[in-house]
């Protein structure tokens, strides 16, 4: 589903600030896999995956989605296949719209948009059933402004956003992490049930390395730009968190300075 | 005193024909999120065009049509200057207006006005028709109020529909947050330069209007128009911001919000008797202090906070 081949990826070039972010890196995702990505601060775990979105373009290297080469492809172009949540809650949704024109913007991704209605009737009542799978209430508030939900509402929101439209992958970056606790793993459950009731091919970050265990059936830890662990199957199932921070830093070659950051 | 309630429905309807250009305005700041100052200059594109092209013995309708696709092409330039060479919009603006000095000139043959007299030409309004409606002379329907004031409502519905649709949709996603948009498969640069397209388009008309209103286009009419515009806009919004939800209604409010300051305009430099030549200090004054209000008054009632907009943008990060 997703075939990422030797990418690099420079900030900077040729400047002083030079930061080679991601420094070849190959990963090969089969549809309806779930992966899980750590690494430290600076790893290059979101530069992946906006490499991926078409965030930032890659110096080298090439990036296939369902057989299609995206390399070139603008990130609006790129749109359709993929479904993305961010870190910051407020990035994924437009504040000063509705709930509704929300969830009508995102269900027209990679697709025309002409002068249709931006919204229909039928529309309307399908996002009132959908909306409910969160159980936030929100399909009661359908017209109120996004910008007077709570983080946790508006990442739960994006994340229904990101796979209205089935999308061939699902790019997940540290989601939950500007969450309380609660929230998060609330958002977390939520996660869980749509990807596995639509069978979405997912890269999730987390900083957590419980989450990165207890979720999905693969694992990959990023150090200065390269993946250096790849766990999978009955493997990643087993892993216990103590081997996960002994990987850590073994590969990195550095004890986990703060470990309260990966475990939370 | 009475001057100034003599002078009311010329300055309500000269307040209504900014107040179409305000409207352009704020689709850009307000659903744009940029300050586009290709409005000075485009808006005098619109009544040079209109203008030359009545005189040349085009018909009033076309004329104005002409002018609202040249406003157009104005918004054009910028939005590439911006989004194909990377120029800031501010800057990208300010250079559309600064070469629509020469052009709006060069449009109007070299010169730096335009008369557009209002015997010989049928138009659509003019100063004159206030009176002769009043005296019987034409038909009521011709009475500039009301003219402007259909204009006004056509344009408000028009962009009540296109701001429905998916495009327009799109559009005010590209404004609202432009990382969402983009991700949800929005080409944002091209929105940003449609929507300077529309917005400037309307300002032209605008200036075609205001041409043959004052039977004359000159190359300073669009001076301070973006100030007028914004004006407008903030005046609309402290005035009406809680009563008016509706997308509609909100359009309306920019154009009541234009009036308003036309008339309040007119009303300082009558009742002061002060030299017109003050005007766009007066201007520069009213329009600073709407501008301040909301700061102010947020100021106030939370008693400290500084900068409000990022407080609020906080407050929502965290949640429950
Ligand atoms: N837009 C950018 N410009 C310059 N440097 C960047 C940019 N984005 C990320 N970097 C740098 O690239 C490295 C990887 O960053 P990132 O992918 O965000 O790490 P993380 O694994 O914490 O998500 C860091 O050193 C970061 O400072
Ligand atoms: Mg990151």
């Amino acid at each position: 589903m997703l075939k990422v081949n030797n990418i690099v990826k420079v900030f900077n070039p040729h400047t002083v600030n030079e930061k080679i972010a991601l420094n070849g890196v190959d990963l090969e995702l089969k549809s309806g896999d779930f992966v899980t990505v750590i690494g430290g601060n600076g790893a290059g775990k979101s530069t992946l995956l906006n490499c991926v979105a078409g965030v930032h373009h890659v110096e080298q290297g090439s990036i296939v989605i369902d057989g299609t080469d995206v390399t070139k492809l603008p990130e609006h172009k790129r749109a359709k296949f993929i479904g993305r949540v961010f870190q910051d809650p407020m990035m994924g949704t437009a504040a000063t719209m509705q709930i509704e024109e929300n969830l009508a913007l995102a269900a027209r991704r990679g697709k025309m948009r002409l002068l249709g209605p931006g919204i229909t009737k039928k529309e309307r009542e399908s996002y009132r059933e959908q909306l409910k799978i969160l159980d936030l209430g929100l399909e009661n508030r359908m017209t109120a402004k996004v910008g007077l939900l709570s983080g946790g509402q508006r990442q739960a929101l994006t994340l229904l956003m990101a796979t209205l439209q089935q999308p061939k992958l699902l790019l997940l970056d540290e989601h939950t992490a500007a969450l309380d606790p609660k929230t998060a793993a609330k958002v977390l459950e939520t996660t869980e049930k749509i990807v596995s009731k639509n069978n979405l091919t997912t890269l999730m970050i987390t900083h957590n390395m419980r989450d990165a265990i207890a979720y999905g059936n693969r694992l990959i830890m990023m150090h200065e730009g390269r993946i250096v662990v790849d766990v999978r199957g009955e493997e990643k199932k087993n892993l216990t968190v103590e081997q996960l921070m002994g990987l850590f830093s073994k590969t990195s070659g550095t004890e986990i300075a703060n470990d309260k950051l990966l475990l939370s | 005193m009475t001057s100034f309630l003599n002078a009311l429905p010329s300055a309500v309807a000269q307040g209504l024909i900014w107040g179409i250009m305000a409207i352009g305005v704020y689709i850009t700041y307000r659903l744009l999120d940029v300050s586009d100052l290709t409005v000075d200059g485009s808006f005098c594109t619109g009544g040079a065009v209109c203008a030359v092209m009545i005189v040349a013995g085009y018909n009033v309708w076309l004329s104005m049509a002409v002018a609202f696709v040249v406003g157009m092409a104005t918004g054009l330039v910028t939005g590439l200057l911006n989004t194909k060479l990377g120029i800031p919009p501010i800057l990208a603006g300010i250079l559309t207006q600064l070469g629509l000095w020469s052009v709006n000139l060069a449009i109007m043959d070299m010169k730096a006005n335009q008369p557009l007299n209002v015997n010989n030409y049928k138009l659509i309004v003019s100063l004159r028709y206030l009176q002769d409606v009043v005296k019987g002379d034409r038909p009521f329907y011709m009475y500039p109020l009301l003219t402007v004031g259909l204009f006004t409502v056509g344009i408000i519905l028009v962009l009540y529909w296109f701001f429905g649709t998916e495009l327009g949709a799109s559009l005010r996603a590209t404004g609202a947050n432009s990382n969402m948009a983009r991700a949800q498969g929005i080409n944002t640069n091209v929105n940003k330069v449609l929507g300077l397209m529309i917005s400037n388009g309307l300002v032209a008309l605008s200036g075609a209007l205001l041409a043959q209103y004052q039977s004359f286009a000159d190359i300073n009419m669009g001076r301070g128009a973006i100030v007028i515009g914004l004006a407008a806009v903030i005046i609309g919004e402290v005035l009406f911001g809680k009563l008016f939800r509706n997308f509609g209604l909100k359009l309306l409010a920019v154009s009541i919000g234009a009036v308003i300051y036309y008339v309040v305009i007119q009303a300082v430099i009558s009742m002061l008797d002060i030299n017109s030549n003050y005007m766009k200090l007066i201007s520069a004054v009213i329009v600073a202090i709407f501008l301040a209000v909301p700061h102010l008054r947020s100021k106030i009632f939370s008693g400290k906070g500084v900068n409000v907009k990022a407080g609020k943008e906080k407050n929502n990060v965290k949640g429950q």
